[in-house]
């Protein structure tokens, strides 16, 4: 008698010992939904394949993307071709540059654009879509019709004008894809920050006195987080696509640096001598990635918003 | 909808000029002139050849005199490049090239991508939906500049059946690859827009009224689920149209046919301001302009918008 007494407050006194029942947040729940997508799982397996390549590639290449095979340089389309015995992994270009060192290159600043035109858009479009969403009234109405504006411009012949104008660097780049990758986030971030703005903890912090700057930060901003991851893991291939987009057209990033559309340019205007290699691989990472990053976007959304499907 | 036309316009107007300042000034603050060489030129000949162009007068000046001219002359200005040449002959050259596989591009893809979104909607999990979906999805990653080079690798290279660029009016063969690269990606956007709001609609219970009282299927999708269901799709069409302008240049540079994106990349390359402003200007009015017809035709078709 005295034992099974004994027993359950025991039992008790464990329970109680614990910490309160874990529950599960809802990015727990999200994060096992995600992973349950098998597509969104393999491509986010790609991706990561993708950035390692981009990151140690240098290490396992035999040859320096800067160094000239001078036994291959201007018959690429007999020697060139791609080989484990020279070290040309993918071959070479009618320079004799190693193409797979070049991809390296090219995979490694296309990314960076991608991510660097993501990251702004998420910061500056979250801001400002979730100050004018709150804001709203006439601020509101005029921040909107700024970004209206701005999207109506055809961007891409701005952002080439730019490049001209002030000279075909990587930084001016950056700059013009950050300056037109935050207009539809902010558009996304402001319709969710409308239907925050009246809910009853929103309420309850204003009804407290904390100043608008702060609600917007500690309490808006991190309800917006789902929609802004979701959206920015879309937007990173846009970036790309802006990118390879201008660097195709040669207006991009300038020799010796390089991107995918800079060598999808150089391998579509050399096939027709028979080096196809140097259009192929670079193709393949292109559109392999950008997959890749449209079904981890879908994926996400899937994951974050169980409703929508 | 009088009233929200006319709004529409108010924001359409200051925003085309607004572009046309906007890209002069950035001509004006960007550094050396047009005229900059590596080899200087005497002083002499330099003041001389601004005089010629306007360019020693003061800056605001010199804007309204652009101004004026774009807006009530259409005139563009000399080329600086080719002293011979106006702005408005290297746009005239170019432009019914890009309009006619521009336009052709859009019909295209608009027609094709509404129908195949439609049928994989009406068969919904069946193999159609499912070929549907995969041309959709893997025609998104694959844009004008992706599909230019591959299109010209298979029908050219390897097949022979198509020529490999150049453009003539009187030879369709000639316009087969440039409207598939550059419809390719917009098509399958309208495709997976299309089905997904297809199949929205179709749940819904004006539909399932429709088909209770015993309207054939073909009616049912004609008559009142095909409206409702291509809302999505003409918000859509203005986007697409910006970036099938867009595109155009990478088709004028691949294909060689000779329209107005080659005039542009050319005098990007070769710093030729004034023509790059003229293009630029251009597209831009003409941007603005289709996206105010979508949105006038949105607020006509759509009785649930008040603006």
């Amino acid at each position: 008698m005295t034992m099974i007494e004994h027993d359950k407050i025991k039992g008790m006194s464990d329970r109680m010992a614990q910490a309160e029942v874990k529950g599960r947040s809802p990015w727990a729940d999200a994060r096992k939904r995600f992973f349950r997508n098998r597509a969104a799982l393999v491509a986010l397996v790609v991706l990561i394949l993708i950035g390692l390549f981009a990151a140690f590639g240098n290490s396992i290449a035999a040859w320096s993307n800067e160094d000239i095979d001078y036994e291959v340089m201007g018959s690429a389309a007999t020697l060139g071709a791609p080989s484990i015995a020279n070290g040309h992994y993918f071959g070479t270009d009618d320079l004799g540059r190693d193409l797979f060192a070049r991809t390296v290159q090219g995979t490694q600043i296309s990314l960076m654009v991608g991510i660097v035109g993501a990251f702004v858009a998420v910061v500056v479009g979250t801001l400002y879509g979730a100050t004018s969403g709150y804001i709203g009234g006439r601020t509101d109405q005029v921040m909107m019709r700024l970004v209206d504006i701005l999207m109506s411009i055809p961007y891409m012949f701005v952002l080439i004008l730019l490049l001209v104008m002030f000279g075909r660097s990587i930084s001016m780049l950056f700059l013009g894809i950050g300056l037109i990758s935050w207009l539809e986030m902010s558009r996304i971030v402001r319709g969710q920050t409308l239907t925050l703005k009246n809910r009853e903890f929103i309420e309850a912090a204003r009804a407290t006195g904390v100043p608008s700057w702060r609600i917007i930060l500690r309490h808006i901003v991190p309800n917006l987080l789902g929609v802004v991851a979701v959206y920015a893991t879309l937007l990173v291939p846009l970036m790309i696509l802006t990118e390879s987009f201008i660097s195709f057209l040669g207006l991009g990033v300038q020799e010796p640096l390089t991107s995918w559309g800079a060598l999808i340019s150089e391998g579509a205007g050399t096939m027709r001598y028979g080096t196809i290699w140097q259009l192929a691989f670079p193709l393949g990472f292109f559109v392999v990635t950008l997959f890749s990053f449209f079904f981890v976007g879908d994926g996400l959304r899937d994951a974050l918003d169980p409703k929508d499907r | 909808m009088f009233g929200f036309i006319l709004r529409r316009f108010a924001v359409a107007i200051p925003t085309l000029l607004l572009l046309i300042v906007a890209s002069f000034l950035l001509m004006h603050m960007a550094p050396g002139g047009p005229f900059t060489q590596e080899r200087a030129l005497p002083p002499q000949v330099l003041a001389n050849i601004n005089a010629k162009y306007g360019l020693d007068q003061p800056v605001l000046v010199q804007l309204w005199n652009y101004l004026s001219g774009v807006v009530f002359r259409f005139d563009f200005g000399p080329s600086f490049e080719y002293p011979d040449r106006t702005v408005n002959q290297v746009i005239a050259a170019g432009f019914p090239v890009t309009l006619t596989y521009g336009m052709i591009s859009f019909v295209v893809a608009v027609l094709v991508g509404c129908a195949l979104g439609t049928a994989a909607a009406i068969r919904h999990n069946t193999w159609l939906d499912y070929l549907a979906v995969g041309i959709s999805i893997g025609a998104q990653v694959l844009p004008n500049f992706v599909m230019a080079p591959i299109l010209v690798l298979v029908f050219t290279l390897i097949l022979g059946w198509l020529p490999g660029g150049g453009w003539s009016w009187s030879d369709p063969a000639f316009w087969i690859m440039p409207v598939i690269a550059l419809s390719t990606s917009y098509m399958a956007s309208i495709a997976r827009i299309t089905r997904a709001s297809m199949l929205e609609v179709l749940s819904s219970n004006h539909i399932r009224t429709a088909r209770a009282k015993g309207l054939p299927e073909s009616k049912v999708i004609l008559r009142h689920a095909l409206k409702p269901a291509l809302l999505p799709v003409i918000s859509y069409l203005g986007p697409a149209f910006v970036s099938m302008i867009t595109g155009s240049v990478v088709i004028d540079m691949y294909f060689s046919t000779g329209g107005i994106g080659k005039a542009f990349v050319d005098s990007a390359l070769n710093r030729d301001y004034a023509v790059m402003m003229g293009v630029t200007i251009l597209i831009g009015a003409l941007t603005i302009l289709f996206s105010l017809v979508v949105d006038i035709l949105y607020a006509w078709i759509d009785p649930k918008i008040r603006y």
